[in-house]
């Protein structure tokens, strides 16, 4: 059920406090709401939260047959379905335009642009390749919900590890955990999501990570993934008030520092978390 | 003060016993047995209270979603003209329906103008379970606007229930600390919303941050801690 479109007086007042540069929860306008990164006991179990927006996803690896046009090939999928649980506008079976938004970029971010290293996910080519599973669960929307999708996917595959396997001849043996210690995936890169609000009064300026009054009235958004060595994977904009080409340069920009920022922060979080998963034997 | 959940039994005994929300009769089985301590249950979490003498008992819960009751004052926005009303949104399962006439002074010939997607304070006149529920502009008694009617201007901003009913406590501490610092115009509503109105969008703002801060769902902040949080408000925005 669609919640009715925001009442005339939080339009109007959300347009003038942007033109006089103010946000409704105090932030600057290029600044991203904390996140915060929770993993579970699980390996490549991770919740995400941006703010009051959250996030839940799992890695899970299955040995399975590869197609026979790419037998040298691990791959992987992504599932992700948007329930009523996030917020009431989503309908299960039914999906609505940001749903369909979110599954696409997370298909470009994460399984187009090569983040995994598909032929590291051979094991006896030809009959055994891992197949991997991401599966996406927005928890709660309360604004940008792509980003913290993107995110948590990227930091689940950070985190997983799979079981160690040994190929002697034809024969495959998949070691337990407990008896050799899984390996981390093999990833190429970390790309990480920023979205950014634009509105019909071109005198405001674009607004990074909106919450959830600054999406629904936005007059365009554009989506930027980007990792920490200033390769751009994904630009989208579909549709909305046109930019000029100096607001887009000055949009990457920004998006680039954050690359950088938000790397530094995931890979200090992990490392805390596997400090807390070390076990020393002396 | 004890917790229940719902399906539990209250021990609510009196003479001349009254029941509040989150709390029902079970319906006695079979007539022969008169049983004199017809069973109280809950119907929602929360903390169980009672009146002095124990005559009225009722649970104190908190959601978000609301369920419309009748003689309670909600905030509600305008979805739909229809004939010679309105369909208003107020947060519940269904639309209500607000009256073209019920405003104060309305005749035939001079019916308010609501646009779509404006925002109404205005009183539940009839809410049943099975019913869609009634909205009316004007006060019960007296029949006058009483501060009912479109709201311009201003924000909404949203809440759990338990803090709109803190908030309409004379005794709560959050609204006569706002006014002490700069002159406000709100409007709660039951349903979860409130309007606020403010000289400036700094103000509006700020008084937005301190109702969510202070909302028990989301930090529950005391007295204190709201007044170090707006003593920094200050200091960014200069309100004196």
């Amino acid at each position: 059920m669609r919640p009715p479109s925001p009442s005339i007086p939080e339009k109007e007042f959300l347009l003038s406090a942007l033109k006089q540069g103010l946000r409704l929860d105090s932030r600057e306008f290029f600044d991203i709401r904390p996140v915060t990164l929770t993993f579970g006991p699980e390996l490549g179990w991770v919740e995400c939260s941006l703010g009051k927006t959250r996030v839940l996803t799992q890695v899970e690896a299955k040995m399975v047959r590869p197609p026979p046009d790419r037998p040298f090939e691990g791959f992987i999928t992504i599932h992700s379905e948007i329930s009523p649980m996030a917020s009431s506008e989503y309908e299960l079976g039914r999906p609505s335009e940001e749903e369909v938004t979110i599954t696409q970029m997370l298909d470009k971010v994460i399984r187009r642009s090569d983040v995994v290293d598909k032929e590291s996910l051979c094991i006896l080519s030809g009959q055994r390749v891992w197949h991997l599973r991401l599966n996406v669960h927005c928890l709660s929307d309360a604004g940008n919900l792509l980003d913290c999708a993107c995110l948590a996917g990227i930091v689940a595959l950070k985190h997983f590890r799979r079981p160690d396997v040994e190929v002697i001849g034809e024969e495959v043996i998949v070691h337990e955990p407990t008896s050799r210690a899984p390996i981390p995936l093999s990833l190429h890169h970390n790309p990480y999501c920023f979205t950014f609000a634009f509105y019909s009064d071109t005198s405001i300026n674009p607004v990074l990570d909106p919450n959830l009054l600054e999406q629904r009235l936005n007059g365009g958004l554009i989506s930027i993934a980007l990792n920490a060595q200033r390769e751009l994977c994904v630009v989208q904009k579909s549709g909305g008030v046109p930019l000029e080409p100096a607001d887009i340069l000055k949009i990457v920009n920004v998006a680039v520092q954050k690359a950088k920022d938000m790397d530094a922060f995931v890979e200090a979080r992990l490392q805390e978390d596997w400090e807390g998963r070390k076990i020393e034997v002396r | 003060m004890s917790i229940v959940l719902p399906g539990e039994r209250a021990p609510a005994q009196h003479v001349n016993l009254k029941l509040g929300p989150g709390l029902l009769q079970a319906p006695n089985g079979s007539s022969s047995t008169n049983r004199t301590a017809p069973s109280i249950f809950a119907t929602r979490a929360g903390t169980l209270n009672h009146s002095a003498n124990g005559s009225k008992w009722w649970v104190e819960s908190n959601a978000r979603r609301y369920v419309p009751a009748a003689q309670e004052s909600v905030v509600g926005v305008v979805v739909q003209k229809q004939g010679e009303g309105f369909r208003v949104d107020i947060g519940s399962a269904h639309s209500a329906n607000l009256d073209g006439l019920a405003f104060e002074g309305a005749t035939k010939r001079n019916k308010p103008n609501l646009k779509v997607g404006s925002l109404v304070y205005a009183r539940v006149s009839s809410a049943h379970k099975d019913m869609e529920p009634e909205l009316e502009c004007f006060d019960a008694q007296t029949r006058k606007a009483e501060g009912f009617g479109e709201l311009k201007g201003g924000f909404l901003v949203r809440c759990s229930l338990r803090l709109c009913r803190q908030l309409l406590d004379p005794k709560h501490f959050l609204l006569p600390l706002l006014g002490s610092l700069f002159p406000l115009e709100i409007a709660v509503g039951l349903n979860g919303r409130i309007w606020i109105n403010s000289q400036d969008a700094k103000r509006i703002i700020a008084i937005a941050q301190v109702i969510e801060a202070a909302d028990p769902d989301a930090q529950g902040m005391g007295e204190s801690d709201i007044r170090t949080l707006l003593e920094d408000l200050n200091r960014k925005w200069m309100f004196e």
